[in-house]
């Protein structure tokens, strides 16, 4: 399985190669190594969103409230810094966390202790959150000048010659690669997806692990609600309307299957940046947005009947033994 | 009315990777007669079925209706042949009205091709009532019935589509002493209409109730058939049973120690009452009885993963009461259940990732795996048990089902168990591999370990335990010391009948 994953995964960065040397085309400068890092930090806040998702997705579950979550923090955290703006960053960013900490383990506390499938629970949620958004903010915004430069300049300033925005998004890939190939934790994620009977009797206990990865999503819905509002200056109800769609089709071209179980932060982190090549890269040169539609929906399907393909394979194995037993 | 059998299957071999099924076996129905299909669990009867329902194709073989060869290539085939199969679990529509049960597929059209509703609540009715369930409404949801007016309605419709081969397989399974009492009228009415019956099931009383002739599978042959009139219970029983060794089991000198585990007075709401024994050090103890006597019920409450409604459990002279299966791995009781590939492998993650699975606490620190721990660990158990794969790696998935079980058993034993319960640990696997299992509880237990082993197969009840533990309808029934024991006694006990 290892290998059809790498399979995926390679097949996945030359189509990002291949759309690269198309734009190029058109826009020589695109492929510049300069024009190839913007892009990435263009991409950071999809990336993180989708590695937060996926861990959700692993586990057969599905959490559609993660834009809302971004949403209302963001707009908690700017409140926050209009109001208080000596507030440090640092501290700004833990309550980020911490806020989407608690929307996300309302989101699992639902799902484990009174066994709501996901799609339910995180459709309510995510009406619920942008509710209470405009609750808190009274349907006002908070604008560029009522935050403070700290609060806008940290994820521009460069370290290394690299944005700061960059490096949190290295930062979370590679904890979480450390999560799923490194700890008990990612471990039990993958089984409860593959299987989730024989996970419980092998001593998992699969409620609480997936209360645990709502916990996760919940807390990077948190950090991205931050680093959203800084990066586009602007905290208000219509924050990120319709953005779980992208989260999820990037986990989608990622190669995470929906089903469970099968997925990797390369894939992820790739699906999204695909994703972002696509709507960052296309309009400069001159494509429509109804060609970006297109071309993302396509990758959607192809990605999806690659992933097929790719599981049926190991269906049939399983059949084969259903029938010798 | 001697006539000629309606349906006759001769020669009929089906094999899966690994495992033989069916062995050049035969059956004759007659019409107007039931005829019983005896044998263990994994005598190959279902298989059988499911060739007749045409879901399996026969490697080899024949089938003729009338004499006449036929092939069943589909359901749709062996529907269309009359051929009906009524289950345990009946297949019918939950959310559909009796009489759209009853004619599904096969509906009155009115002139315009649509569904004459009225001429087929009219036509419901008169099959239910010549069935002599006229207290049916044809209107009523599925849903709505019992299991056995579920039944009845399974019969209205065999009848409707003039079904001349009905297949019962083990219709009283979920049925009260009145309901299956109904049923029996319907088979003697069914008879009277001239349909050939297969009759499948574990009761004798039944059997010798309802059925003219028998027939007995063993390991997937047919070692007998005839009248039933002419057959005595315990010569039935001896055909069942009776076989020849086809492997020897490990010798063994049993050092029987102090108790280890202690259960008793062991209750659950439905499933089973009053369970009480005693599993000594160094001891296997075998569990035997027919399928749905409760013993995987028992051996999941004692492993965590369904709860108790009384009774206690004590290992080493300690309570325990296990809340979940990972209470009870920590205890030192592992559970390696019946369906591997539903519970115990997890194909799709590597061999290594499945030994460790249940003991992710001791291969990693604070959360943290330790790889090379892991790897270790499943090195040591996996060559302890002599699995044959290139690489630790690979897949599950793409082994054998022998290698499969071996990695099930290793997965649990790497959690360092004092107990072990193995629930039927060699079905479904080639005879090496059952050799090697076999071979490798008597070294378990020569090392102190204690073994329960919920089995269905009376050779390795009788080759492997030293006491066996008898379950009937959620009791114990009896529990005999393994000497001199056979296996005539052991299937009377569990099915009930008197010596």
């Amino acid at each position: 399985m290892k290998n059809l994953l790498r399979y995926r995964e390679i097949w996945l960065l030359a189509a990002i190669a291949v759309l690269i040397g198309l734009i190029s085309m058109r826009f020589p400068g695109f492929a510049d190594p300069a024009n190839l890092r913007q892009v990435f930090n263009d991409t950071s806040i999809l990336m993180i969103l989708a590695l937060g998702q996926m861990v959700v997705i692993l586990t057969r579950s599905i959490d559609l409230s993660m834009a809302s979550n971004l949403c209302f923090t963001g707009m908690v955290v700017a409140m926050l810094n209009a109001a208080y703006p000596a507030i440090p960053i640092p501290l700004l960013i833990v309550v980020a966390l911490l806020v989407g900490l608690v929307l996300g383990a309302i989101n699992g506390f639902l799902v484990w202790r009174l066994n709501i499938p996901s799609i339910v629970v995180t459709l309510g949620t995510l009406t619920i959150y942008r509710g209470a958004t405009f609750v808190i903010s009274g349907g006002a915004w908070v604008n560029a000048d009522q935050m403070s430069p700290a609060f806008i300049g940290l994820q521009r300033a460069a370290f290394l010659g690299i944005p700061v925005l960059s490096w949190i998004a290295l930062l979370v890939i590679a904890l979480f690669f450390l999560l799923m190939t490194r700890t008990a934790l990612g471990r039990s994620i993958y089984a409860i997806g593959v299987n989730p009977t024989a996970s419980v009797y092998a001593g998992i206990d699969v409620g609480r692990t997936k209360f645990i990865v709502f916990c996760i999503s919940g807390m990077i819905g948190g950090l991205a609600g931050y680093l959203w509002i800084s990066r586009y200056v602007i905290a208000s109800v219509e924050v990120a309307n319709g953005y779980e769609l992208n989260i999820i089709a990037a986990c989608v071209i990622g190669g995470i299957s929906i089903a469970g179980g099968i997925g990797s932060v390369g894939g992820a982190v790739l699906g999204a940046l695909f994703l972002g090549i696509i709507s960052n890269a296309l309009p400069v040169i001159n494509i429509s947005p109804f060609w970006q539609m297109a071309i993302s929906g396509s990758a959607i399907i192809l990605a999806v009947v690659l992933n097929a393909r790719g599981e049926r394979r190991q269906g049939r194995i399983i059949l084969k033994k259903a029938e010798a037993a | 009315m001697p006539a000629g059998p309606r349906l006759t299957l001769s020669g009929i071999s089906k094999s899966f990777p690994g495992v033989r099924a069916l062995h050049e076996v035969s059956l004759s129905l007659y019409p107007g007669q039931a005829t019983a299909l005896i044998g263990e669990n994994g005598a190959g009867k279902s298989t059988l079925v499911k060739i007749m329902t045409g879901i399996y194709q026969p490697d080899a073989g024949t089938i003729s209706i009338d004499g006449q060869a036929i092939t069943l290539p589909s359901a749709h085939a062996a529907f269309g042949h009359g051929i009906t199969a009524i289950h345990q679990e009946t297949v019918l529509f939950d959310d559909l009205s009796v009489a759209e049960n009853i004619f599904l597929g096969h509906a009155p059209r009115t002139r315009f091709k649509t569904i004459d509703w009225r001429t087929m609540r009219k036509n419901a009715k008169e099959v239910l009532e010549t069935m002599g369930a006229g207290h049916i409404d044809a209107d009523t949801r599925l849903k709505d019935l019992g299991i056995a007016n579920k039944h009845l309605v399974a019969v209205a419709r065999a009848m409707s589509i003039d079904a001349r081969i009905v297949i019962m397989d083990e219709p009283t399974a979920a049925l009260s002493m009145k309901e299956i009492e109904e049923l029996f009228l319907l088979i003697e009415f069914l008879k009277s209409e001239g349909k050939a019956i297969l009759f499948i099931s574990h009761k004798f009383d039944e059997i010798y109730r309802i059925a003219d002739r028998y027939t007995v599978f063993r390991d997937g042959e047919m070692v007998g058939e005839g009248l039933i009139k002419d057959a005595g219970q315990s010569q039935i029983v001896r055909m069942m049973v009776g076989r020849n060794v086809d492997h020897i089991f490990p010798q063994r000198k049993a050092t029987i120690g102090a108790p280890v585990l202690t259960v008793s007075g062991l209750s659950h709401p439905t499933e089973f009452d009053d369970i009480g024994f005693e599993l000594h050090r160094g001891e296997i103890l075998g569990f035997y009885g027919l399928v749905g006597a409760g013993r995987s019920e028992v051996m999941q409450a004692i492993s965590g993963i369904t709860r108790t409604s009384k009774g206690t459990i004590a290992l080493e002279g300690k309570n325990i009461t296990p809340k979940s299966a990972a209470d009870s791995i920590d205890a030192g009781i592992v559970y390696v259940p019946e369906e591997r590939g539903k519970q115990g492998v997890v194909i799709g993650l590597p061999i290594f990732q499945n030994v460790s699975l249940p003991s992710l606490k001791r291969t990693s620190k604070s959360g943290i795996l330790r790889l090379a721990e892991e790897f270790a660990l499943a090195r040591a158990f996996t060559e302890r048990l002599d699995l044959r794969a290139s690489s630790l790696s690979q897949d599950v998935g793409t082994l054998s089902g022998g290698n499969q079980q071996k990695i099930v058993i290793a997965k649990w034993l790497a959690t360092a168990p004092k107990v072990i319960i193995l629930d039927e640990p060699t079905k479904g696997i080639d005879i090496g591999s059952k050799a090697a299992v076999h071979g490798f509880m008597a070294e378990l237990v020569a090392q102190g370990l204690s073994v329960i082993m919920v089995s269905s197969e009376l050779p390795e009840i009788l080759g492997m335990s030293d006491r066996v533990v008898v379950m009937r309808e959620g009791r114990i029934a009896s529990v005999y010391d393994n000497k001199g024991l056979d296996a005539e006694t052991l299937v009377r006990t569990a099915a009930g009948i008197a010596a």
